[in-house]
């Protein structure tokens, strides 16, 4: 009897294990930013494209900086991040084939209502983050390398505060994506910046809201790059390129425009010459 | 206060939703676990046996170490998996990142020293008791492990039921080498981290409830199946 369900045990047990979802060569991996999940965009759009072309995207959403690490280990075909510089790095060193515009949005800087720091309805970035450090006011930062936490580090560098010597005490670093920063810096009362579409879908705002946008400095810009099939031979190219034609032509295009939450435009598509090869 | 009364409602509601996706969640997570537990007690039970009976120099040694690593950080194990089994890993060539299969490999790791441990304590109280016998019916050392593993099989439960619960709930490892990928690699912890991140707290909360409940009818299925075969054994 026991042995019967030991071996029943074993059997289910195997089975369960032996019935993988192996499909053949018809997905690709995209390494992308928490930013275009969390919104819900690329849940959005993906099933056009599958509709099209029969090609699954599967994506791993993490931080800029590990997206690009994990793409330059060949453990995706495309990557869909937002840190220009840190994408042209990664094209120059031969890892990328090239890098394509495909769409922005813009950082907010959200805060408590109280608004310690009086920073509500400025315009002028890098003067409110020197006025929340002036008044020592908490502000969450993502500190993982992301692209959200390189823009933020570089409208630090033109205030001109040294936000390491403050780490630990107004200036807190997460270590962490950024919907744990904006739930640890909501409940901490905290400043954070953050990506316009990541904020309005998000579902923990507390009395936090929106205190500083408008200004150029906060634009976020996108950019997909095929990894490079001469490094990996691995990479999906073909179907790769595929969905990078097609997400910076007029119907890709199209499918982001359309994305909406509250009837609010969450990504703007800007690329150039829309299914021109780049 | 108020997100628990939602998320406890929200539970109620998905359960009786019967909604299809949560659903292949909830299965995707069970195939992982119990086939990850399964291959650990293939793996871990003769070790932990072996550690119990055998007489070799070192012993001391491995058996500090196993029972060290069922502290193993999930995390740790999961960026070893991956620097494993990336394309610019040794075992890049399998192609088994980002699959089931490699979430099956990472909890495998996590689990293994669990039950290797649990099974030593287990089998060195029997052979302690059983020892002189086993010896006076002509039965060596090692060829007595088949004996007392199959007598110390409901004690060996509840290894199993710790692996399980360490692999069910585990999100560190899972969450780098399968990259929750919707439909593909997502399972409960990877799903509720990532509401989580969304904000969405009473949904999380709500998951977490499954989760546990799953756990709950696991371990009562376990116990039940026990109880049932001791009876029948001793009818």
């Amino acid at each position: 009897m026991l042995r019967r369900t030991f071996l029943g045990l074993l059997t289910a047990a195997a089975v369960l294990g032996t019935v993988t979802t192996a499909k053949a060569d018809d997905f690709i991996i995209v390494q992308s930013t928490t930013s275009t999940q969390n919104s819900g965009l690329l849940d959005a759009i993906l099933p056009i494209f599958k509709e099209k072309t029969g090609i699954e995207v599967r994506v791993v959403a993490v931080g800029t900086g590990q997206a690009i690490k994990n793409a330059r280990n060949g453990d995706g075909d495309v990557l869909l991040v937002h840190a220009k510089p840190a994408e042209e790095k990664f094209v120059a060193e031969g890892w990328g084939v090239a890098r394509q515009d495909v769409m922005y949005n813009d950082f907010v800087v959200v805060g408590p209502g109280a608004d310690p720091a009086g920073v509500g309805g400025m315009t002028d970035v890098v003067t409110a983050l020197g006025k929340i450090a002036g008044s020592e006011s908490i502000f969450a930062s993502r500190g993982d390398d992301s692209g959200t936490h390189k823009a933020e580090q570089r409208l630090w560098a033109e205030t001109g505060v040294d936000v390491s010597a403050a780490s630990g005490g107004w200036y807190r670093e997460t270590g962490s994506g950024m919907g744990a920063t904006l739930n640890t810096g909501v409940g901490m009362g905290a400043y954070i910046l953050t990506d316009r579409a990541t904020w309005i879908s998000f579902g923990n705002k507390g009395s936090h809201r929106v205190l500083v946008e408008g200004d150029s400095k906060l634009f976020n810009q996108y950019g997909i790059i095929l990894v490079n099939p001469a490094k990996h031979a691995r990479v999906k190219a073909e179907a790769g390129q595929a969905f990078i034609d097609w997400l910076t032509g007029p119907e890709g295009q199209a499918a982001i425009a359309k994305f909406k939450i509250g009837g609010q435009q969450l990504f703007f598509p800007n690329a150039k010459g829309a299914g021109a090869a780049g | 206060m108020q997100d628990f009364a939602d998320s406890f409602l929200l539970a109620i509601g998905l359960i009786l939703s019967g909604d299809a996706e949560l659903w292949a969640i909830v299965l995707l997570s069970l195939r992982v676990s119990l086939t990850a537990v399964l291959v650990a007690a293939v793996i871990g039970m003769p070790l932990g046996a072996l550690l119990a009976v055998g007489r070799f120099p070192g012993k001391q040694t491995i058996i500090v170490l196993v029972n060290a690593l069922m502290g193993l950080p999930p995390v740790v194990v999961g960026l070893m998996v991956y620097l494993m089994l990336s394309n610019s890993g040794p075992l890049g060539v399998l192609q088994l990142l980002y699959t089931p299969t490699a979430m099956i490999i990472a909890q495998v790791v996590l689990v293994t020293p669990i039950i290797a441990a649990l099974t030593r304590q287990v089998i060195e109280g029997l052979d302690a008791e059983y020892a002189e016998q086993l010896r006076s019916l002509g039965i060596s050392r090692l060829d007595s492990v088949p004996t007392l593993l199959w007598d110390g099989r409901y004690a060996l439960m509840t290894a199993l039921l710790a692996g399980f619960g360490r692999a069910i709930a585990e999100v560190g490892a899972v969450i780098i080498v399968g990259g929750n990928i919707n439909h593909v690699t997502r399972v409960m912890t990877t799903t509720i981290a990532l509401e989580t991140s969304k904000g969405n707290l009473a949904l999380a909360l709500a998951l977490g409830a499954i989760l546990i409940l799953i756990a709950v009818a696991v371990n009562a299925s376990v116990s039940l199946l026990g109880t049932t075969a001791r009876q029948s054994a001793y009818a």
